[in-house]
């Protein structure tokens, strides 16, 4: 599945400066690793040492948030829009 | 780079020195930066705290206790150098002794810090808007906003009046109606979307990487969160520069709890008060209690929730210091209480009728979450219990009108308000 991902501009340096990438996976967190793979600045940023999300960057999955999905486990499809967003605001 | 930014000239006297904030540091990798409107790491994406200088000098009880009576008189621990040049008249709400609240409770005494008097806003939301703003001034940024469950949206409506500021205010579109319009009459650019807080949070992590605004909740966060730390300090200073034993304060994205440690903190490493540092207990309702639910199950990992409750100021169901939150309780030998719809209700009725203060939502879910506290344990008969009582109750009126007895209507004549009199005595 081919997917849009949305990055903060902390991050977009990191791409290269851009801050909408694409991406290809079934799931986030295939997703996940082949932007790891393309963007090594990025990989210590999106994932923990084992591919594990942190706690403290959350990932919406067409604007819901994907704990609510299964985490990294959510099922894209093709099209999908995913936001990375650092979680320390609200409040 | 953001779409928009501008710079603003503040007001300064001939005496005051300029305004600059504090650096900040990442709470996770260490790493230090220069100030900005930022509260991302860039290596780590942790939170940034503000730094404050080492072996900076100090007022002593004496020297804070002539400042003027405002949340400033505690401003060596604010994250700033030079002076504040605006809200200079936020803070230093009453600590009210409230002996039928004790003995409810069960604990030798108790007070209510009383922030539903918090000065403009009616909120403890000035206190954070306060310290906010005043960061706002110092990187020149001339538009601010907020994602808000509706005190902060009153807040940063009327600060940002005050100081001339352009407020945009994010809301969940389904807030009381109260909050919205002590949001609007401030001229505030105020926008209701479609969802829950934390799609409000969302969309504002968003704005605020887009246009560069100071979003106070957000990019300004380290600064303003730091405003939080002057509950503990006034409730130390208006104790006679002592502690409580316990506080009890209720919990939406957690920061309070933190800060409310980290400034009773600061007092004791100042010397400003001795002993124990009080036990912090957290209060949430139960349609929306991450925080509460973490602290009963263990761990680190917070489960995020979509709320259902009628207390709109406390439906965050993924609060951003939900853990640090947890870890302020457990580590100070506190803990949380989450309360149904229904006994928060009946939390502002008795602490109406107990202290003669009226709360919203939030302060009946403390209020309840205290006596639940009690039930179960938590509070002692020896216990000096300060209630953070954080929003007034004219912003939540319905939550109370079903409970409310209707009152007698009567003709001007004495004949008619005698039997009423007479009856109504008999009654109670």
């Amino acid at each position: 599945m081919s997917v849009t991902m949305n990055l903060p501009s902390v991050l977009a340096g990191h791409a290269g400066g851009a801050r909408t990438i694409q991406a290809t996976g079934r799931t986030l967190g295939e997703a996940v690793a082949d932007v790891a793979a393309r963007y090594p600045g990025l990989a210590p940023r999106l994932r923990d040492a084992q591919g594990k999300p942190y706690p403290f960057v959350n990932f919406y999955l067409n604007d819901e948030d994907v704990r609510f999905r299964g985490g990294f486990a959510a099922p894209l499809q093709d099209g999908d829009e995913v936001t990375v967003i650092p979680a320390i605001a609200g409040g | 780079m953001p779409a928009t930014s501008s710079r603003i000239s503040v007001p300064t006297s001939p005496a005051a020195l300029p305004l600059t904030a504090r650096p900040l540091r990442c709470r996770h990798c260490g790493v230090e930066r220069a100030p900005a409107p930022l509260a991302i790491c860039e290596l780590c994406l942790g939170p940034l705290d503000p730094v404050y200088a080492t072996g900076r000098a100090l007022p002593d009880a004496e020297t804070i206790a002539r400042r003027a009576p405002s949340l400033w008189r505690y401003k060596e621990w604010l994250p700033f150098d030079g002076d504040p040049v605006w809200s200079l008249d936020s803070g230093f709400t009453p600590l009210i002794d409230a002996p039928e609240l004790a003995r409810r409770l069960g604990v030798a005494r108790a007070w209510v810090k009383n922030d539903t008097v918090s000065h403009p806003s009616l909120s403890f939301k000035d206190r954070v808007v306060a310290a906010a703003i005043n960061a706002a001034a110092a990187f020149g940024l001339d538009t601010i906003g907020c994602a808000s469950t509706g005190n902060l949206a009153n807040a940063v409506a009327a600060h940002a009046a005050r100081a001339g500021l352009t407020a945009w205010v994010f809301i969940p579109d389904e807030l009381e109606r109260a909050k919205i319009i002590g949001t609007s009459v401030y001229g505030a650019r105020l926008v209701r979307v479609r969802g829950t807080y934390d799609d409000v949070n969302r969309l504002c992590a968003q704005v605020a990487d887009r246009f560069g605004w100071g979003i106070v909740n957000v990019n300004l966060r380290g600064y303003y969160g730091e405003g939080s730390k002057t509950v503990a300090f006034e409730i130390a200073e208006q104790l006679g520069w002592r502690l409580p034993s316990a506080v009890v304060a209720p919990m939406a994205g957690g920061s309070l709890l933190t800060k409310l440690r980290k400034g009773f903190g600061e007092f004791l490493d100042a010397g400003l008060v001795h002993g124990q540092p009080p036990r912090l207990y957290g209060a949430q309702a139960a349609g929306c209690a991450p925080i509460v639910r973490l602290l009963e199950r263990g761990g680190n990992t917070l489960e995020p929730e979509v709320p259902k409750t009628i207390c709109r100021s406390l439906a965050i169901g993924n609060p951003a210091d939900g853990v640090s939150a947890a870890h302020a309780m457990r580590e100070t030998g506190g803990w949380g209480a989450a309360v149904s719809d229904a006994e928060l209700v009946e939390g502002i009725r008795a602490l109406a009728e107990d202290a003669g203060v009226f709360a919203e939502t939030a302060g009946g879910v403390t209020v309840a979450g205290a006596l639940a506290l009690a039930r179960a344990g938590h509070l002692h008969a020896d216990d000096e219990v300060v209630l953070c009582i954080t929003g007034h109750g004219l912003k939540t009126l319905d939550a109370v009108l079903d409970v409310i007895p209707e009152a007698p209507v009567i003709s001007p004549r004495l004949r008619e308000v005698i039997p009423l009199i007479e009856s109504i005595e008999q009654r109670s």
